[in-house]
């Protein structure tokens, strides 16, 4: 037996733009185990809940993250939203859904430059980044901000859109689609990509399922877990069902991201399509009283957001959960045994968001 | 598997005009509802102070006796709170960025020009009043 060596990975580390220090024991080149450890950027977010009116907190929820923002603000509006047992109209809920799925579009383009980026592709990486400008440029023009929408409220949304906006949004999403599916064909079938990518990092969909994988990294492995189904906000409403790949390697999670673009498409297409009349908030009276898990879908898994209230203006307390978090145990998993030089991709293939985990 | 599937991509991007914006010779873009920075209208502001309840990053200082408004252009998120709770208007959202600072105070020190109009007294309420008494 060789001799066992301990390798420090991270914090700083040219492929993370975030913190995070992993422990790699390495026998020769081979990783047998790992040692995860995070920290680095704690920011108490969850304690300013007894600091701030609970209106307010959704600014601090949505900056919890900055790429999936629109969803942590939504995901806690529905929390205080049911301990207060509130009515939204439907043509906020399917607001909600238009822009978490922009948001979906967003941060798998992010997440797919970024992967280009880690394997030292350059130029993909450039080609994403030019297409996630696209959907930037809606949401700047829909809700007034490019990465922090601030579009939710509890009891609705701040802004509505206009029939004549949505329908260039419809007609926007075309080429969009069509830009999209050139950069696929990249990702999906270059056999250069296909050989960094193809059996690196394999989970298996027993280990996916024992330690909890959630998002593109269980559906990756052949785990159909996507909260989405569980009907929440508008998505009870349109026809779709959760992408899912059975190979369970980092080629397998690209591959979900990069078919979850067209689903998240589609689905924007019906909601234009079927997307009612009426208000868009309703009057918000008295305070939360009562407690409430909301859980929704974020492009990286399953967001949990707890909420407690004490029927004061204050919440008693409030616990996020997110994705990350639940990916780290798969991830050790995924890292036991591989060579030291697939290191960089395989943490890259979980999407981690490491200033969402710490909050 | 094929290879050189970016081949067509780079070529186009490499003949076809840049991507990008030649930034600041040319001006960001801006929708109509872009949040850039919050401006006031000094000569309608009736120093109620809803704008500074409503902060949820307590960035903005009503003084009434003073009649100032000032607001710390660092610790403003642009949330727009402010100008949706403003009862007469005057705060409205600009569409453009607030310029990069060289110190650190983004203090902003806005003097208030509003003079509340004297009702006119009535008449008929006065002599009622004379009446009673």
């Amino acid at each position: 037996m060789s001799r066992q060596i301990v390798m420090p990975f991270g914090p700083q580390h040219p492929v993370l733009p975030e913190p995070i220090h992993l422990d790699l024991v390495l026998e020769d080149e081979t990783v047998v185990d790992v040692i995860p450890s995070i920290g680095y950027v704690h920011r108490g977010l969850e304690t300013l809940v007894e600091k701030r009116q609970f209106p307010e907190y959704v600014y601090i929820a949505e900056r919890t993250c900055g790429i999936c923002s629109f969803i942590h603000g939504m995901t806690y509006c529905q929390g205080v939203e049911r301990v207060m047992g509130l009515e939204v109209p439907e043509r906020a809920h399917y607001l909600r859904t238009i822009w978490s799925e922009y948001s979906r579009l967003h941060s798998h383009l992010l997440w797919l430059g970024l992967f280009a980026d880690g394997m030292g592709f350059e130029n993909l990486f450039m080609n994403a980044w030019k297409h996630r400008e696209f959907v930037l440029d809606v949401m700047e023009e829909t809700t007034g901000g490019r990465v922090i929408q601030g579009s939710c409220k509890v009891g609705g949304v701040r802004r509505d859109i206009d029939q004549e906006t949505l329908k260039k949004m419809e007609r926007d999403l075309k080429g969009f689609e069509k830009g999209l599916k050139e950069m696929a064909n990249v990702f999906l079938n270059d056999d250069s990509i296909a050989s960094r990518l193809r059996g690196v990092g394999v989970l298996s969909r027993n280990d996916a399922y024992v330690c909890g994988a959630v998002g593109p990294t269980g559906r990756g492995s052949g785990v159909p877990i996507d909260i989405r189904m569980t009907g929440y906000a508008a998505y009870g409403e349109v026809d779709f069902s959760p992408v899912v790949e059975e190979d369970g390697d980092c080629y397998a999670r690209c591959a979900v991201r990069v078919n979850e673009l067209f689903s998240s498409i589609e689905i924007i297409r019906q909601l234009i399509d079927r997307i009612p009349g009426g208000e868009i908030e309703v009057k918000v009276k008295g305070n939360p009283d009562g407690e409430y898990f909301s859980r929704s879908e974020q492009p990286r898994g399953e967001l949990v957001h707890y909420v407690k209230g004490n029927g004061t203006k204050y919440l008693a307390r409030s616990r996020i959960r997110t994705p990350t978090l639940t990916n780290i145990p798969p991830l050790v998993k995924m890292l036991q045994g591989c060579e030291l030089a697939d290191v960089p991709v395989i943490v890259l293939s979980i999407d981690p968001c490491i200033g969402c985990m710490e909050r | 598997m094929a290879f050189f599937e970016m081949a067509k991509t780079a070529i186009r991007s490499f003949v076809g005009k840049p991507a990008t914006r030649r930034y600041p010779f040319v001006p960001g873009k801006v929708t109509p509802l872009s949040r850039g920075h919050v401006t006031i209208d000094v000569s309608s502001c009736i120093s109620c102070g809803m704008c500074m309840k409503k902060c949820p990053s307590e960035a903005i200082c009503v003084n009434k006796e003073e009649k100032t408004w000032i607001i710390d252009r660092l610790r403003c998120i642009v949330c727009n709170s402010c100008v949706e709770v403003c009862p007469v208007h005057c705060l409205t959202m600009d569409t453009v960025y607030s310029p990069a600072v060289t110190t650190h105070s983004g203090l902003e020190v806005f003097y208030i020009t509003y003079v509340k109009p004297e009702r006119p007294p009535k008449a008929d309420s006065v002599d009622e009043n004379k009446e009673q008494a």
